[in-house]
């Protein structure tokens, strides 16, 4: 990548913070203020809000992000070879052939385990 | 860089906000009228031409309403939320190529770069249903985090046998390389897995679990109101843009046509008509329940995905470029 593709990128990103920033100070000129404690209450369906906001959520999510880590890495080593598939031959092709049945064997324990139940 | 560069560079980035803020305004009014006309309602209809100055007259009350921000939430996330989730979504339409040469950054891998922005996204819904001390905006927010990084898999995957067949991550080449056969009906498989996959990264239905509105609220943006939720839709609605031009660039041909000229309102056209489905599935498609949504992701689409790959990478040695 040359500079100038890496700067054209990093400013795309400064423009997307200018947007919010800009209109954040639009809403604080236009829009109206009037809060009070019962308007800035958390909303739970108007029932008053009951106990620790952050509760205790599924042990499920975390074996998901663990299965999800394990995938993603090997999804960055397939990139590479598919972008030189052709040239690698079956050689490559067999060598990646491996890689993909142990990682199907790694999905089977995962599902095995119970990772991948929700209840 | 030179002064040319630095006006094209300005006039792109104006372009494409322009073009976020058109594609959410327009596209919350055709949803609305669309699906009105499926479930034989009429939409939007007061303000203008059938409901067309909804447009303005959303746009006004996004900017002149009150910004509440609760008194339990963590203020410096919950200001940095929307930060979180637009700069992801606009900076990867930096990278989308519309016409031959027509792209804010024509970049050798295009592909690459706008996964890596979409896949930015789940971080800024978990962190957005975080910041809220709120028990809905932190079930959905983690939810849509699960679902996004669920989903983010076999998207890569079946993306991949087209990068591998076309030996490139340059968006341009990818779509010039579908000049003949577009890769749909090379890669059947690899297109039905991408557009799975996709329809979940966009959130859409019957993937809308992190915002079910009948268990949820509004999940993880309950809590935001006037611009930050507009913010949150412009993300969504940048999602929707980016997965319907990648699934008309990678497996409908982009801007190819068979028997007619190539031209970027083909691609346009496609892009219309994918957007539009996924309004036509959240129309009739009942929503996924909670325990089966990460389910389809590991137990079908994965493996699908992985045979889909090798399958392909076969097809590619065995029949060499010139047929596949």
């Amino acid at each position: 990548m040359s500079a100038s593709t890496i700067l054209v990128a990093a400013l795309a990103c400064a423009v997307g913070v200018i947007f919010v920033l800009a209109l954040y100070g639009v809403v604080a000129l236009l829009a109206p203020k009037n809060p009070y404690p019962l308007k800035d209450a958390v909303y739970e369906c108007g029932h008053e809000p009951v106990g620790d906001p952050r509760v205790p959520f599924r042990v499920q999510y975390y074996g998901v992000a663990l299965v999800f880590l394990i995938f993603d890495i090997e999804t960055a080593f397939l990139y590479p070879w598919g972008l030189v598939a052709r040239s690698l031959g079956w050689v490559g092709y067999i060598e990646m052939a491996a890689f993909v049945i142990v990682l199907l064997v790694g999905l089977l324990y995962a599902w095995r385990k119970g990772v991948l139940k929700w209840a | 860089m030179s002064a040319a560069l630095w006006l094209r560079t300005i006039v792109g980035l104006v372009a494409l906000l322009a073009l976020l803020a058109g594609v959410t305004l327009f596209g919350v009014w055709w949803e609305r009228k669309f699906i009105g006309h499926l479930q034989r309602r009429r939409g939007p209809l007061h303000h203008g031409w059938h409901g067309l100055l909804q447009l303005p007259a959303d746009m006004i009350k996004m900017i002149a309403k009150e910004d509440t921000v609760p008194t339990a939430a963590d203020s410096l996330l919950f200001q940095f939320g929307p930060v979180a989730a637009i700069v992801p979504a606009y900076a990867a339409l930096a990278a989308l190529t519309f016409a031959p040469g027509i792209a804010l950054i024509d970049m050798q891998h295009g592909l690459l770069y706008v996964f890596a922005w979409e896949t930015m996204l789940p971080l800024a819904f978990a962190l957005i249903g975080w910041s809220c001390a709120n028990k809905f905006t932190l079930i959905g927010g983690l939810r849509a985090a699960a679902q996004l990084i669920s989903y983010e898999i076999p998207m890569l995957l079946a993306a991949l046998g087209v990068v591998l067949t076309a030996q490139s991550m340059n968006l341009t080449t990818i779509i010039n390389a579908q000049t003949g056969w577009w890769y749909v009906f090379k890669q059947p498989l690899g297109f039905v897995i991408f557009s799975v996959a996709m329809l979940a990264e966009m959130n859409r239905s019957p993937f809308d679990l992190p915002e079910a509105e009948s268990e949820l609220v509004a999940g993880y943006m309950t809590e935001y109101s006037g611009m930050k939720f507009g913010f949150v839709q412009l993300a969504e609605y940048s999602v929707l843009l980016v997965g319907s031009y990648l699934i008309a660039a990678l497996f409908l041909g982009g801007w190819n046509m068979p028997f007619l000229p190539a031209s970027w309102l083909w691609l346009a056209l496609k892009i219309v008509l994918l957007m539009t489905s996924t309004m036509w599935f959240r129309g009739t498609f009942p929503r996924l329940r909670v325990d089966t949504l990460t389910q389809m992701s590991w137990k079908w689409l994965l493996p699908a995905a992985l045979v889909n790959i090798m399958l392909v990478a076969a097809l590619a040695l065995w029949l060499g470029p010139k047929v596949y």
